[in-house]
Formats: structure tokens, C-alpha cells, sequence
């Protein structure tokens, strides 16, 4: 299961986290889907890591721009499916040949064309569950607070704003800069956010 | 796509590449329209109007359900030959409904079909609606439903199991995992929706409401990388479950060897016929609604004939389904088939067959007519008409088929009671009690998703 820290190379000995402020980070507020791609694009090459875009309908460029290009989430799909057909059928031939065998019209025990209908529902219904529940897994909902919440504004990031984040616990955060950065990038409004 | 001062939508002459959306729109303007609908519009007396008649016909609808559990299944119309009547009719009616509503959200979505985006989430609650009335049938059609549960393979003190090789069985297991995964993908493509209206609600209790449906959304570019991603594969997986139900819909006629059901046509003609009536019944509800919330800037007239081309070629199919239906009887030089297709034409039940014909293959043969595609009223009326001809159609197969068959002797006619009846109607009343429900709680149209496709979501590099 992916973090969303793998990437992070703390240099500086991990002391960082027990002497870091008591904030979640810097958030700025951006006009338009270019102006927040544009500036995540600048912080990412700037070698932030820990940073996050919040926007009010998914944004292909921001995630490639904030480095998140990969998600496990196929692979659980495609595990969950395997597991729903093979299941789904082994249910059926335990039942049909093993533990209740009943000679109908002459057929098989094992008449495995008639199990396929079953066993690919089986398929289909424990894919799609886990697509749901590992979506949701993932992303560590449901998550009733968090602190970006906390922003003035951040009721407009389900609207027409949009808003990037740098996290307090990325290893080249410092306040004075990363607020001056933000400021430098076309952003609306630059706030602090507590945790 | 040009910047104007907001007007009035109006629409110039339709081309194949006529917007989807209104071009006036921005973000701020989609999210508050359609958020408003919900949050701010206050109640208005036709809603209140249709959802008391909706509620009045719901509860026609119980009592015909605890009449049954009461008297038993002698209350309805069936018995041998005709064991299956109206109920089993119905049951294949609407979930065929429900079919479009899929279709809408996971095979155009995989088409990148962008004009989807307006009409999905509403189409896919039909979907979950139709498909909570399609259930009940078969459940109460069991003589003993409270034994509903023997259905599922459960290891039991009886020391029995289900029978697998049965279509029966199979219809079990596709119908309940469409309702799943069908209710799933509604829920999940509402989660951002959510969060919009938890950030709009004034009033306490909505926040609270909308904030725990929402579960902490907030947008974050990973959450909604993750989202995508899940809702492409829901979406995949949809695709060839829709498929596979009305499949195995077919089945639960096309394994039996009564002629009239013993045919290899079957799955592919259901599944035609299912998104022929789920797009008669999406158009038949989209109309009058969009005309009432002014929501002509989402729903273009481009989605009309969009729809409207979807319901001529599927129409166009399950002609070709009866043409064929009629071919195999009389090229099978099986005299069973025959007198089957003869029956049909001819029998008793006759007026039923030429009525079908007359709605669902020379009525859709008018949507070749540009005109009449932009004419509302036509449409709404050809919709009508379609989604009466395909209860016919249903009517044909499942009572023409069993009233008479093999012996003679054994034959008999078929006459539905006013339980029957009851039920029935009762399922609209249920059916329109819900979609009153979710117009009035639950964004209609996907906001999120007419973000997206809004001419300002463009990334400019």
C-alpha cells in the first residue's frame, strides 16, 4: 500500500519532526486550475515533496505536477476480482460436487458452463468492492477533520478556488520561505494553516 | 467559446458539434445552480403535488404486498399453464429501465462520451430505483418470501444448498450485484457532490447531514487521483455486468423449452430492448424536468437527440429481434415454433402482439425525422409510447409463450387481477416517491463532473 511520504528523503536526521512548529503548513489560494498547476509545478522543482493541490473536480496535470503519478489501487481491483472469480466458483463446486451432489438430468457433477454466470457476478461484485473500499482506503476517508479545513476560504475549493499546500513536515519547509514563494506565484491569498 | 454577460441560454441551430453545456457557464455559476436546486429553491407546490400522488400510489402498493402475505399468491392472476404472469413481466420491465442508467454512466464513460456528464447522475438513480422495484417481484412472487434467504448459499441446519445450475439461481446472484454495485457507483460518484453541498448548507443539520455523506472530502489532488481511477475501473466493471444481467434475465426463459422462450436471439434482444426502454423512460422523466428547474443550459437539445439516436438504433434492434423471433419459428419447420409464431399473430392474444409492433418498431421509425427529435412534446410522447410497448413485448413473451404450448389440453387463457394491477402501479407510486426524494435532497446533475467539462477547467500551459 502506497504512502504519500515514500518519496521524502529526510537529510536531516528525522530531528525535524519533534522540534516542528505547531502548524500543518502554508496554503495559497489560486484563481484558476493554470495558476495552481503552474505554481505546484514551480514549488515540485523547487524540491518540495510534501506538497498537496486542493481543487473542486479532478485535475490530471496537478497531480503529475505535485509528483503523484502512481496508485496501487488497479492491482487491488484486479487481486479483489481474482479472488471473486475463483471464490465464486470454488463456492459452486464445492456445493454442486462435494458437499451436495444431485444428478440432474444426467449432467455432470462439475457442469461448469452452468457455474459461469455465478462466477463472473462473484467477479464483478468483490472488484467492485474493492475498488470502493480501496479508494476510500487509500485515502484514508472517512476522515472527519483535518486541518486544511481550518483555511478561511477553503469552503470556495468545492466551488472556484483552488489551493496548494506546503506541509510543515516536508524536510526543506521553512515559514518565511515557502510563504515568500507562494506570494511569488500568482497565489491570491497565502495563509498559515494549524493543525 | 466567448465571454459574454450571463443571458438567458438560447440555443442556435444544432450541429454534431453544438456545446453540451451552455457556454456562459463558470464554475461559480454550475456549482450554485445546481446546488441551489437542493439547498435554497424553496419547495415548490408541483413537487409537493406529484410526490403526494406518487406517496398515495406507494401505499397502494403495500397494501397489495401485505394483502399477499396474507392470502398467498392466489390473490394475483396466475396459474397453470400461465405460472408467470404480470409479476415476472413487470419484474423484467423495469429493471430493463434501469439498464440506460448504466449505460449513461459507465459504457458512454468509457466512450468519453462527454455529453453523458449531464444526464448521468440522474439516469443512474433511475437505475437504482427501477431496479429496488424489479426486485420485489421476484420476491414476492416465491409464495413463502419471508424464506427469501433460502436463496443464498448459506450452510444451513437443513443441510441443504441452492441448485447452481439453475437460471433462477443465476438471476439471484446478477441482480443483486447490480443493485450493489449500481448503488456503489451512484454513492461514489456523489461523494464530491457532497462536500459541495456540506460547504453551501446554511442550516445546521444539512451541514451535519451532507458532512457525514461527504466523509472529509476536501479535494486533494491525490484523493481525486485515486477517485479517477476508481471510478474508471467501477466504470469497466459495470460495463459487461449490465450486460450480463439482461443476459441472464433472458436466461431464466431462454433455458426453459417452452417455444416462444427456446431461443438463441434472446440475450442480445433483451439487452437491446433494456436500453431501448431505460432511454424511452430517461428521456420521459427528462423532459418535464428540465423544462421545471430551467435546466436547459445543462441538458442541451444536443442530449435529446443524442438520446433520441440511442432509442431509434436500439429500437431498430429489437425490430430486427422480432423479425428474427418470427423467422426461427417458421424456418425451425418445428411445428410447436410454428404455431407458436401463428399464436401469436392470430391468437387470442393477437391485439397485444400488433400493438407491440405498432409502438416499439413503426413509432420509433418518426426519430429518423429531425424535426420531430427537436419537437419535446413529440419525443416525450414516442418515449411514452416505447416504454408502453415494451411492457407489451414483455406481455407477449411471458403470456403468449405459456398460454398455450406443447398439449392442448393443458392449455388456458390468462386474466391479471386487480392485485396485480395494485401492484403494479404501486411500484410507480414507489418508483416516483424515491425520484421526487433524491430531485429535492441530492444533486441531480453531477456537479463535479460539469466542472470539468466547463471551457475555464482547460489547464493553459
Amino acid at each position: 500500500m502506497e504512502t504519500e511520504n515514500k518519496q521524502i528523503h529526510v537529510t536531516s536526521g528525522g530531528s525535524h519532526r519533534r522540534h516542528a512548529p505547531p502548524m500543518y503548513g502554508v496554503i495559497a489560494e489560486f484563481e484558476s486550475p493554470s495558476d495552481l498547476v503552474a505554481a505546484a509545478r514551480r514549488v515540485y522543482s523547487l524540491g518540495y515533496r510534501r506538497i498537496n493541490g486542493y481543487s473542486p473536480y479532478p485535475i490530471e496535470e496537478l497531480s503529475e505536477a505535485i509528483g503523484f503519478t502512481h496508485t496501487s489501487l488497479p492491482l487491488i481491483v484486479f487481486i479483489g476480482g481474482l479472488v471473486g472469480g475463483i471464490g465464486g466458483f470454488l463456492m459452486q463446486y464445492y456445493i454442486e460436487v462435494i458437499d451436495y451432489p444431485i444428478n440432474v438430468g444426467g449432467k455432470p457433477y462439475n457442469s461448469w458452463p452452468a457455474f459461469i454466470p455465478i462466477t463472473f457476478e462473484m467477479t464483478v461484485l468483490v472488484a467492485a468492492f474493492s475498488a470502493v473500499l480501496g479508494m476510500l482506503v487509500l485515502n484514508k476517508l472517512p476522515q472527519p477533520y483535518h486541518p486544511v479545513f481550518n483555511v478561511p476560504n477553503f469552503a470556495m475549493a468545492t466551488r472556484d478556488r483552488f489551493f496548494l499546500a506546503v506541509e510543515a513536515n516536508d524536510p526543506k519547509f521553512d515559514h518565511a520561505g515557502v510563504v515568500e514563494l507562494l506570494k511569488s506565484l500568482n497565489a491570491l491569498e497565502v495563509n498559515d494553516v494549524e493543525v | 467559446m466567448q465571454d459574454e454577460a450571463p443571458k438567458p441560454y438560447t440555443e442556435g441551430p444544432l450541429h454534431s458539434t453544438s456545446p453540451v453545456i451552455d457556454p456562459g457557464l463558470t464554475f461559480a455559476s454550475v456549482t450554485d445552480k445546481i446546488s441551489s436546486i437542493v439547498l435554497k429553491r424553496k419547495t415548490s407546490l408541483a413537487w409537493f403535488l406529484g410526490f403526494a400522488i406518487s406517496f398515495a400510489l406507494f401505499q397502494l402498493m403495500l397494501l397489495a404486498m401485505t394483502n399477499l402475505l396474507f392470502v398467498g399468491i392466489g390473490l394475483w392472476g396466475v396459474n397453470v399453464p400461465v405460472a408467470w404472469g404480470i409479476d415476472i413481466l413487470n419484474f423484467v420491465w423495469w429493471i430493463g429501465i434501469g439498464h440506460a442508467g448504466t449505460l449513461i454512466s459507465a459504457i458512454l464513460l468509457l466512450l468519453r462520451q462527454r455529453w453523458r456528464t449531464s444526464i448521468n447522475r440522474f439516469a443512474e438513480a433511475m437505475t437504482l430505483f427501477a431496479v429496488a422495484q424489479a426486485g420485489m417481484y421476484p420476491i414476492f412472487h416465491l409464495g413463502r418470501p419471508w424464506l427469501m434467504y433460502w436463496l443464498f448459499p448459506y450452510p444451513n441446519t437443513m443441510g441443504i444448498w441452492p441448485q447452481f445450475r439453475s437460471p433462477l439461481m443465476w438471476d439471484v446472484f446478477a441482480v443483486s450485484t447490480y443493485a450493489t454495485v449500481s448503488a456503489m457507483f451512484w454513492f461514489v460518484g456523489l461523494i464530491p457532490d457532497f462536500a459541495t453541498l456540506r460547504d453551501r448548507a446554511r442550516s445546521k443539520p444539512f451541514q451535519i447531514l451532507y458532512g457525514m455523506l461527504a466523509m472529509g472530502w476536501r479535494g486533494s489532488a491525490r484523493h481525486w487521483h485515486r477517485y479517477e481511477m476508481a471510478y474508471l475501473l467501477l466504470a469497466g466493471l459495470a460495463t459487461p455486468l449490465v450486460l450480463s444481467v439482461h443476459t441472464i434475465v433472458s436466461f431464466d426463459f431462454a433455458v426453459g423449452i417452452i417455444p416462444g422462450w427456446h431461443a438463441t436471439i434472446f440475450p442480445p434482444y433483451f439487452v437491446a430492448g433494456a436500453i431501448y426502454a431505460g432511454f424511452a423512460m430517461v428521456l420521459l422523466l427528462t423532459i418535464p424536468l428540465r423544462r421545471f428547474y430551467g435546466l436547459e443550459g445543462f441538458i442541451t437539445m444536443r442530449h435529446m437527440h443524442n438520446m433520441a439516436k440511442v432509442m431509434l438504433a436500439t429500437g431498430l434492434i429489437v425490430g430486427y429481434g422480432y423479425i428474427m423471433e418470427a423467422f426461427f419459428g417458421w424456418y425451425s419447420g418445428n411445428k410447436y415454433e410454428r404455431f407458436m409464431i401463428w399464436n401469436r399473430m392470430h391468437g387470442p392474444y393477437s391485439l397485444y402482439y400488433w400493438a407491440l409492433i405498432l409502438c416499439n418498431i413503426i413509432t420509433p421509425q418518426f426519430l429518423w425525422v429531425k424535426k420531430i427529435r427537436s419537437n419535446l412534446l413529440a419525443l416525450w410522447i414516442i418515449s411514452f409510447i416505447v416504454s408502453i410497448g415494451m411492457w407489451l413485448e414483455r406481455f407477449v413473451i411471458v403470456v403468449t409463450s405459456l398460454h398455450r404450448d406443447y398439449l392442448p389440453s393443458s392449455w388456458g387463457m390468462y386474466q391479471p387481477t386487480q392485485w396485480d394491477w395494485s401492484m403494479f402501479i404501486g411500484t410507480i407510486g414507489f418508483f416516483f416517491t424515491l425520484l421526487f426524494l433524491f430531485i429535492r435532497f441530492l444533486p441531480m446533475i453531477s456537479i463535479f463532473e460539469m466542472r470539468t467539462i466547463l471551457p475555464e477547467a482547460e489547464v493553459e500551459e
